[in-house]
């Protein structure tokens, strides 16, 4: 009926009328998009530049850059130039702290997941109303500082801290066992920071896996093992992915934990780039170190994220 | 055949299910017997709630009983967990692997029993054969439709060769014509692997189609276990009448009764003789039931054991429902007269008529 009663120029205007819709809000969407793009120029894409243009730089003796082109910076980072001769020197010592960095980054990531995985999975198999608390809980660490959080661990771990003087009071041991500016120290701080970010996504993939699925893989005479490898693994491999890349990046990059935990004798790559801003006053090599390591996690990105979602893909 | 006595596949003896502790415990089961032969197509029925999806997870194992014990084969596998129960269920979800091809999901089985790769494919060759799903067996399970995903759903849960295979409602998500469809692929699928099926539905209809033998249930027990036929013409409670198919239920009096059958005197002093169940030993005031089909409209109100006023003819293509309002008052009668080309007499709404009954049409049945 109603179809009826549109004659030609009715539709065609409505079919105008549709399509001005449709373009103006498309521009709409772009104006909509345009603080987010503002936000990303100033605080991303500028820095960037900044810094990427800096790293080519000579540093200036008292902090700063004389604006003058140099690849010195990335030279620096693995050879040393001699002051007498000016040759170049194969120096390790940058490379072995970005190493040790991914090494605790990589330990950390694993610790976490393996820690993380039993933690989410429990409070995804809590009664729905349950489970609000238990994110909360998770939660809890982050009301505080990390520094304050940090200067805790401090006291507990320390010489004279809370571990020690039980133990020496229960009289398991008779001296104080070093723990802090340890390697230990750090990366028991890293666990400590950054496990709440593996668990979260952790759980909300593990809380949206179809449980039916995993009474159907029992059925299909899968024991619980083969069904956590066959099932909930591969079912939950985006928060898996997601835990890890929320894990290593930060904790590749960490500061604060090395700086305090480590006590300035263990580096992290985090307190080497800040030291080039500060005492060691050499901008450009700072900026070149933070240039370099973005490039690493990009390159360790790329085959981490190709692996994992081919072997979701493969099942 | 299924008449026959047959060996026993499964024999569920006084199980007993609560859920929840304290105050808030619910009997989902309480106390239910029931024995399933082998070979059998045997159907739960009932409305949702009654305890069917429970006994059939009782077997399945996905839950353990509160009391009682299941026997498969004559072993009791109760205590067992799912994958030690050579059982499989068809999920009403379907439940398919999603990180999976259709003939991965079909394998998945052979493979956790540890099967040799060649005896794998060549099974899961064969069961995409028996589903028709050739074809598709490299897609994603996300890539079919529904009606495949059920063929899927089949295909894997009869690969392993289960003792029984156990289908929760695998059909309620289907719409009206592909179900009538399935429902003749899984009696050929049955009649083909010999497999006793375990079938749930709150579907009447799609029970008496299908089923060797059903068991009607309510509020976590188990009412009346049967032929289609024997729980359609002689259902044993009121319950199970009501529940399948149309029924007419007309109170009247227990005027005498001898060897299973009552003289049962209506308000309007008409007699009627009508069955009873066994066990069951009707006195006073009863109601009578009465099928649609099994009842006739005269046009001349004399003749008829009851009367009333026609109030509403439907017409349902095959058949033509009558609805009479009784003199005596309460329910509708409903009257169902099947569409022939020569349907000699026409009736008008609100005609006069008169009811007659077929022999032994009307039963007398506990509340």
């Amino acid at each position: 009926m109603t179809t009826a009663a549109l004659s030609p120029t009715t539709l065609s205007k409505a079919a105008l009328f549709e399509a001005q819709a449709v373009k103006t809000s498309a521009r709409r969407n772009r104006l909509l998009s345009l603080p987010a793009l503002i936000i990303i120029g100033i605080f991303g894409v500028l820095p960037l530049i900044i810094i990427c243009i800096y790293s080519f730089l000579v540093a200036a003796p008292y902090g700063g850059v004389q604006w003058q082109f140099s690849t010195d910076a990335y030279l620096n980072f693995l050879f040393q130039r001699d002051i007498f001769d000016d040759t170049l020197q194969f120096t390790p010592d940058f490379l072995i702290i970005y190493l040790r960095s991914f090494l605790f980054a990589v330990v950390t990531t694993i610790i976490c997941l393996l820690l993380g995985f039993p933690t989410a999975y429990f409070m995804a198999t809590r009664p729905p109303a349950q489970r609000n608390w238990w994110v909360l809980l998770i939660t809890i660490p982050f009301w505080s500082n990390l520094l304050v959080r940090t200067l805790a661990i401090m006291f507990i771990i320390r010489d004279e801290g809370l571990i020690n003087n039980a133990l020496l009071a229960l009289g398991v041991i008779d001296k104080p066992i070093t723990m802090l500016y340890t390697n230990f120290a750090i990366q028991l701080g890293l666990l400590y920071a950054f496990l709440p970010f593996m668990v979260l996504p952790l759980y909300s993939s593990l809380e949206k896996l179809d449980f039916r699925l995993v009474e159907a893989a029992y059925d299909l005479y899968a024991t619980r093992r083969q069904v956590l490898w066959r099932v909930i693994i591969p079912l939950s491999k985006p928060g898996i992915i997601a835990g890890c890349l929320l894990v290593f990046i930060p904790a590749l990059g960490a500061y604060v934990t090395p700086l305090i935990l480590g006590g300035g004798v263990h580096l992290m790559i985090g307190d080497l780039i800040a030291q080039q801003f500060g005492s060691g006053r050499n901008w450009p090599l700072g900026c070149a170190q933070a240039l370099i390591l973005m490039a690493a996690v990009l390159v360790a990105l790329f085959f981490y994220v190709r692996n994992t979602s081919g072997k979701v893909q493969h099942g | 055949m299924p008449e026959q006595p047959g060996k026993n596949a499964i024999e569920v003896r006084g199980v007993r299910k609560v859920f929840g502790t304290g105050e808030n415990q619910v009997a989902a089961l309480d106390t239910v017997s029931v024995s399933i032969r082998e070979n059998e197509f045997f159907t739960l029925l009932g409305p949702s709630g009654c305890g069917k999806t429970t006994l059939l997870r009782l077997i399945a194992g996905f839950d353990f009983p509160t009391a009682g014990e299941i026997l498969l084969h004559g072993q009791d596998i109760a205590p067992l967990p799912p994958y030690k129960r050579p059982v499989n269920t068809v999920f009403q979800s379907y439940a398919l692997f999603p990180h999976m091809t259709v003939a991965q999901n079909i394998g998945f089985g052979l493979e956790m029993l540890g099967k040799p790769k060649a005896e794998i494919e060549a099974r899961v060759a064969q069961m995409l054969k028996l589903v028709k799903m050739e074809a598709l067996k490299a897609r994603r399970t996300s890539q079919i439709s529904g009606g495949q995903q059920q063929r899927v759903a089949l295909a894997r849960a009869l690969a392993p060769q289960p003792k029984v295979l156990l289908l929760d409602e695998p059909l309620s998500a289907l719409d009206y014509k592909l179900r009538k469809e399935m429902q003749i692929e899984l009696k050929r699928l049955q009649n083909e692997t010999g497999i006793t099926f375990i079938f749930v539905t709150h579907d009447q209809e799609e029970a008496l189609t299908m089923s060797d033998r059903i068991a009607v249930m309510s509020a976590g027990k188990i009412l009346q276990v049967g032929t289609p036929r024997d729980i359609y013409d002689r259902p044993a409670e009121r319950f199970v009448a009501d529940f399948i198919g149309e029924t007419n239920f007309l109170p009247g009096t227990v005027v005498s009764k001898q060897a299973g059958v009552a003289t049962v005197k209506f308000a309007s002093s008409a007699t009627i003789s009508a069955g009873y169940p066994e066990g069951f030993n009707p006195t006073g005031e009863v109601t009578l039931v009465v099928r649609p089909e099994h009842a006739d409209l005269v046009s001349d109100p004399a003749k008829g054991t009851i009367t009333g006023t026609l109030s509403n003819i439907v017409y349902f293509g095959t058949d033509t429902h009558y609805h009479v309002k009784l003199d005596g008052g309460g329910e509708n009668f409903i009257v169902r007269h099947q569409n022939s080309r020569s349907s000699a007499v026409t009736y008008e709404t609100g005609a006069k008529v008169g009811i007659q009954f077929e022999e032994d049409a009307a039963r007398v049945l506990k509340d």
